[in-house]
């Protein structure tokens, strides 16, 4: 067996020099300018559908949430297998704080879902639609992964357990998926006309929507970024209790 | 000095899982307090439905799962947590049985455990909701037998890391409750379909499922268990 | 038992937990028959020095080797060894006797209930084998637990604050027990505040402040009034 800990840990890099970094985070700035440029352009100068009306702008933050909540899961979900690997702390951080982020975007998801779902099909919520249903219990998956995290005190403890849930969820999510798909396919037909996934559009529309994409990936990033510093510099403070302690 | 041959693995599961169920047959709190439980909700959901809508019959199945689920969890809180008192955990760990054969041991003493809890639940299913008794009966408990399968093998992993947390009463139902569902979508059609008398080849791809959930998990959690112990 | 290899081998073990360093670079060998006394105040991290050397933690660097062979992974070294800890791995609602039965068996000793009514016997308390362990005192389930500990005579004994909780004469046969697994060979470790009862019992002894070793003897060689001196003065320190 491995070590618990290995690869550098942040007083190897120097904290003084991570600490003393100024808050503004040039990176996080141009995320948030490039999601405010996006709905300018969503809202001010592209056209609304020809079918959904204003309804469909939505699409502009939904699915684009979905994209940056299924890579910010993704990335856990790697991240776990290379902990279990390698042991190595970052790898658990960088999984915790994408964690954090894919449940903000999965909850944004969910939300612009059910407004969408009841503009178009007249309920708040449908159990039938697949989408909807795997992204509900993915929240509950993810919801857990964090709970857990937070009931365990030792580093080493909290990452294997965290990471052994995140893989078995890679391992469940198929089933989900595969019954909620009979469950559905036996009560309702997917309607064909109102595909959420496939809308006719508009060259405009089309930009804005791939701009929504990159807009929101940026977004994803910089807040997993963000956040995975947020850690380090929660480490490193428990560290110096610690020592505290000591002495 | 002397060379011993330790059990092997199955032997060795088998060992644990009997103490566990010595434990328990001397104790009998947990026992008791699920199978009461199973009842008690039995009792309970009857009265939830208006009967003038939906018949018994078509609310059993239903009833049946979430009576299971729920007892289930009662009695995996408890499997670890009985290593955890006096640490008789470590015990095992420094002993010459195998990580892999703790697991085995935990989920059978589990299974049985719910086992008797279903003996008496299933037959009191059938009296409380007008339950035909025959074959449509003989293959829902099979079903039941299947689905244990799986809650165990996934709720025993999580027991162990559950009983290292704070909060684990209430870690054990949100760590556990979304894997159940394939389980419980799967076995729910199953068991409606069968009630209503169709037959079995329609709930085909939901066995399937079921089938492959238990092997998949099984195998799984008996890989990762090694991981949830202290390092 | 003649054999190429240390009874214990341990080289260069530190072991962190997240970022506090419990044991920091410990060196230690044990040849058959020795019998080491561990002292060293609270927090020293014997505790986990003993659970490193037992096998249910791994050394964050360094290794551990009994008779030559790593515990993880290994049944037929681990089958070697004891351990007796602070908490006394019992359940709670079976009896004394079945407790032991349950330990001979995970080690395959042949006729476990002889075996476990023994290991009873050797510790004094064969008079309440069939009490269940909850309506045990503290210091009498102290006495099954190490009875559950040595039911397959390992020659590896490893023993954390065994002392704690005895009573006079359940401390006197713990020592009685503790010469006889000497005289037939087995070697311990024996972690204890206690420097006249340690001493009483080891051949060696050594100090553990803060995860290191920072003092080491042989017993035979020094005065136990001087020695509890000295170590009190180095504790206060």
């Amino acid at each position: 067996m491995t070590a618990p800990f290995r690869g550098t840990t942040p007083q190897q890099r120097d904290p003084q020099a991570l600490v003393a970094k100024p808050i503004f985070d040039w990176f996080f700035a141009f995320a948030v300018v490039a999601v405010i440029v996006l709905y300018v352009r969503a809202l001010a100068f592209t056209p609304p559908d020809a079918l959904q009306g204003l309804a469909q702008k939505i699409y502009y933050v939904h699915i684009a949430a979905w994209l940056g909540a299924y890579t910010a899961i993704g990335i856990t979900a790697l991240m776990s297998i290379v902990y279990l690997w390698l042991h190595d702390e970052r790898a658990d951080r960088l999984g915790e704080a994408s964690a954090e982020v894919g449940l903000v975007f999965l909850t944004v998801g969910l939300t612009t879902g059910t407004i969408w779902a009841h503009r178009i099909w007249g309920a708040w919520w449908v159990w039938w639609d697949m989408r909807l249903t795997l992204t509900l219990f993915l929240w509950f998956i993810v919801a857990a992964y964090l709970v857990l995290r937070g009931g365990i005190e030792d580093p080493g403890m909290r990452g294997r357990y965290s990471a052994v849930l995140a893989v078995l969820a890679a391992l469940l999510i198929p089933f989900i998926h595969l019954s909620v798909y009979l469950f559905s396919a036996r009560l309702h037909p997917m309607p064909v006309a109102l595909q959420p996934g496939r809308p006719k559009m508009s060259p405009e529309m089309l930009t804005t929507f791939l701009g929504s994409f990159v807009a929101f990936i940026i977004l994803c990033i910089a807040l997993i970024r963000a956040r995975y510093r947020l850690g380090v510099l929660r480490d490193i403070a428990s560290a110096a209790e610690i020592d505290g302690d000591a002495r | 000095m002397n060379e011993l041959r330790a059990p092997g693995t199955l032997s060795a599961a088998w060992l644990l899982a009997r103490k566990d169920l010595a434990i328990e047959f001397r104790t009998r709190t947990a026992f008791f307090s699920a199978l009461v439980f199973a009842i008690l909700a039995l009792c309970i959901f009857y009265f939830a439905w208006d009967q003038s809508i939906v018949a018994p019959s078509e609310l059993a199945p239903g009833v049946l799962w979430v009576v299971l689920t729920f007892s289930a969890l009662l009695g995996l809180q408890r499997s670890f947590g009985l290593e955890e008192h006096d640490r008789g955990i470590d015990a095992l760990l420094v002993s010459p049985v195998s990580r892999e054969s703790i697991y085995l041991g935990k989920a059978i003493g589990n299974l049985l455990f719910l086992s008797a809890i279903q003996a008496v639940t299933i037959p009191a299913l059938a009296l409380f909701y007008n339950l035909p008794v025959g074959r449509p009966l003989l293959v829902v408990t099979g079903i039941v037998l299947l689905a244990m399968i799986g809650i165990v093998a996934v709720g025993t992993l999580f027991s162990a890391m559950a009983v290292n947390t704070r909060m684990a009463e209430l870690l054990l139902p949100m760590l556990s409750l979304p894997f159940f569902v394939p389980i419980l979508m799967s076995a729910a059609q199953i068991a409606t379909r069968t009630l209503a008398g169709r037959p079995m080849s329609e709930s085909a791809p939901y066995l399937k499922i079921l089938i492959a959930f238990d092997v998949v998990f099984v195998v799984a959690c008996t890989l990762a268990f090694p991981f949830t112990l202290e390092e | 038992m003649p054999s190429a290899f240390p009874a214990v081998d341990v080289s260069g073990v530190s072991r962190t937990f997240g970022r506090r360093r419990a044991v920091d670079g410990v060196d230690l060998t044990l040849h058959a028959g020795d019998c080491l006394a561990l002292f060293g105040p609270n927090g020293a991290g014997k505790t986990t020095l003993m659970r490193v050397v037992a096998g249910l933690l791994t050394p964050t660097t360094g290794s551990v080797h009994v008779g030559g062979r790593s515990l993880r992974g290994d049944a037929a070294a681990r089958a070697q060894v004891g351990l007796i800890s602070h908490q006394s791995m019992l359940y709670r609602a079976l009896t004394a006797r079945e407790n032991v039965e349950f330990a001979a068996k995970l080690y395959g000793v042949p006729d476990p209930r002889a075996a476990a009514m023994r290991a009873l016997e050797r510790i004094r308390i064969a008079d309440r084998a069939d009490s269940p362990v909850r309506a045990l005192s503290r210091g009498l389930q102290q006495r099954v637990s190490i009875a559950r500990a040595i039911v397959h005579e390992p020659s590896v004994v490893l023993l954390d604050e065994p002392y704690t909780g005895l009573d006079a004469a359940g401390g006197a046969a713990l020592t009685d027990m503790l010469h006889l697994l000497r005289a037939a060979g087995a070697s311990m470790i024996l972690v204890t505040h206690n420097v006249e009862e340690g001493l009483a019992v080891a051949s060696h002894a050594a100090v553990m402040i803060a995860g290191r070793i920072v003092r080491r003897d042989t017993c035979a060689l020094v005065d136990a009034r001087t020695y509890a001196g000295e170590y009190r003065a180095l504790v206060v320190a």
